[in-house]
């Protein structure tokens, strides 16, 4: 990947397979994701790029039969080591889905406040200010500030989607992954998604599966195509959707496959 | 009109017609029951049926003050025994139980639903009853409790496991830990269905005679010690309306058509929480 050198490393895969029992998903995937830039992952149906999202805060291995060979480094330290804990880990690296999933039980607040809650318990002023701010990062916060307290399921689907993203940054992560976090919403709805990938890119390192690949060539700066499986080709977005070098890409960019 | 218009009007008429005929049917048997109970029991409910112990037979006045405290006694304790137990092993079920031991315990719990309760009350009897050399309502308790511990497990796992799966990946990627996703996401957003499921087993439970009847037992005084025999409703119910007494026929009555509401209220209440979950989601 062409990252110039004074772009600090964040997040690497080293020939990562992710499996499941005896069949590879992901093969072999070796990519690099620059601090503070949006990496879009495409590819059709199948090709294995939500598996391969997955292997990066380790929850492909919670799936049925879910395991990975290679490395993928975070700051230089392999997340696979056995000296890692993966649960502290997922607290470095946030994870928004495709559906929004606010946990129904809990309040706007109570939801912004978990993941930040479950690391240990804060002062109230402090818990207060830190969902404030993921709120106003996720540009919620205007939305719902006299109804913190509301249940959050009584938010449309959009804001619900931002109301995950502002729970998965309230403890301010180091990395921010996205598994098509547009798929279940409208046009309205999307384009926030989108104008928040450009926004927190300031602050985090962005990864995000999409469908879309006009989505991928609004919002990231690096795009990288998976097949089969495998990835085919990565590069700047610009660069990618302009002049592939790979045949394939350019067949699935141009809409003669997938 | 064409002519299949009105065939296909004609039919979608009459079985409309044939399921509202089934339906009322159904509703039928509950009304039948409670309007006898309301006709026979109702006019011997007074302030003291609910205050005073029974009287000696041929007198009169006197009430089931007994077995209305010795029920909630009885299935109160069973309840402590049980729900805890049976919400456990649900959990249990729902969140590890695909492997062997999950099998297992599924079929056990699934045995142990079909078994009569008054097979269970035998059990109860020979282990809290033969070797004690007295009858109690702890050992009516526990009969009960075993009653409701495959019925709560079964509900509470089938509670439990309509929760979204990503709803637990949301709550892991999170970094919760395992339990900690099972108890505050999972459980907790099951919690509407599993209160429902419970309420609806202690009422299950409430009506139960047979486990009772050599465990518990029966008292025609009024007593609080758990480890005494002790009256129910439902036991009260079985002795007086099989008893040569006109006034004893009467108290049956009433109290069944007590047991009856005591049951009503349960399953309303059990409604109402399962309302005020599901009413929210959208």
């Amino acid at each position: 990947m062409a990252a110039s050198a004074n772009v600090r490393l964040r997040l690497e895969t080293l020939r990562l397979t992710a499996l499941f029992g005896r069949t590879a998903a992901v093969r072999e995937v070796s990519i690099l994701f620059p601090a503070h830039t949006v990496t879009a992952i495409i590819g059709p149906s199948g090709c294995g790029k939500s598996t391969f999202l997955r292997c990066l805060n380790r929850m492909h291995e919670l799936s049925e039969g879910g395991w990975v060979t290679g490395k993928v480094l975070l700051d230089e330290v392999d997340i696979y080591a056995s000296d890692v804990n993966p649960i502290q880990l997922r607290r470095r690296i946030g994870m928004v889905f495709q559906r929004p999933t606010p946990f129904p039980t809990m309040s706007i607040y109570d939801n912004v406040a978990a993941g930040l809650r479950v690391n240990g318990t804060r002062p109230r002023k402090e818990l207060d200010e830190s969902v404030e701010r993921a709120l106003r990062q996720s540009a919620l916060w205007d939305e719902v500030k006299d109804r913190l307290h509301a249940s959050a399921l009584d938010l449309s689907g959009g804001q619900q989607q931002r109301l995950c993203i502002a729970r998965a940054i309230a403890p301010q992560p180091e990395i921010l992954l996205l598994d098509e976090p547009t798929a279940s919403l409208d046009p309205a709805g999307t384009q926030r998604i989108e104008e928040l990938c450009r926004e927190l890119k300031r602050l985090y390192t962005i990864v995000i599966v999409t469908h879309n690949l006009q989505q991928a060539a609004r919002v990231s700066d690096y795009t990288a195509f998976f097949y089969m499986g495998g990835l085919v080709e990565v590069g700047r977005t610009s660069e990618l959707f302009t002049k592939p070098t790979v045949e394939q890409t350019e067949q699935y960019i141009t809409g003669r496959f997938g | 009109m064409s002519a299949r218009t009105i065939r296909r009007r004609i039919a979608s008429g009459v079985m409309t017609g044939v399921v509202a005929v089934l339906s009322f049917t159904a509703v039928l048997a509950l009304i039948l029951i409670l309007v006898d109970l309301i006709a026979k029991g109702a006019s011997s409910i007074d302030w003291a049926f609910f205050t005073k112990s029974p009287v000696a037979p041929g007198e009169t006045g006197g009430g089931v003050a007994n077995a209305i405290v010795g029920t909630g006694i009885v299935v109160g304790m069973a309840a402590l025994i049980g729900l805890p137990i049976g919400i456990g092993v649900g959990l249990f079920l729902a969140e590890y139980g695909s492997g062997r031991v999950g099998f297992l315990v599924r079929f056990i719990a699934d045995v142990l639903n079909g078994t009569p309760s008054i097979v269970i009350g035998i059990f109860a009897w020979t282990w809290m009853v033969k070797p004690v050399g007295r009858f109690s309502a702890l050992a009516g308790s526990l009969a009960l409790a075993i009653l409701m511990i495959p019925m709560i497990s079964r509900t509470t796992e089938e509670m439990v496991r309509l929760v979204p799966h990503s709803l637990r990946e949301a709550a892991l990627a999170l970094g919760y830990p395992r339990w900690r996703t099972s108890l505050r996401v999972v459980a907790r957003t099951a919690l509407g269905g599993i209160v429902t499921g419970c309420l609806v087993g202690v009422a299950r439970v409430a009506g139960e005679t047979a486990p009772l009847l050599f465990t518990a037992l029966g008292n025609l005084n009024f007593t609080t010690k758990v480890t005494q025999p002790m009256q129910t409703l439902s036991l009260q119910i079985y002795v007086y309306a099989t008893g040569p007494f006109e006034e004893w026929h009467r108290v049956a009555w009433a109290a069944a058509l007590v047991l009856m509401g005591f049951v009503l209220i349960l399953a309303m209440v059990a409604r109402w929480v399962t309302r005020q979950r599901y009413g929210r989601v959208r």
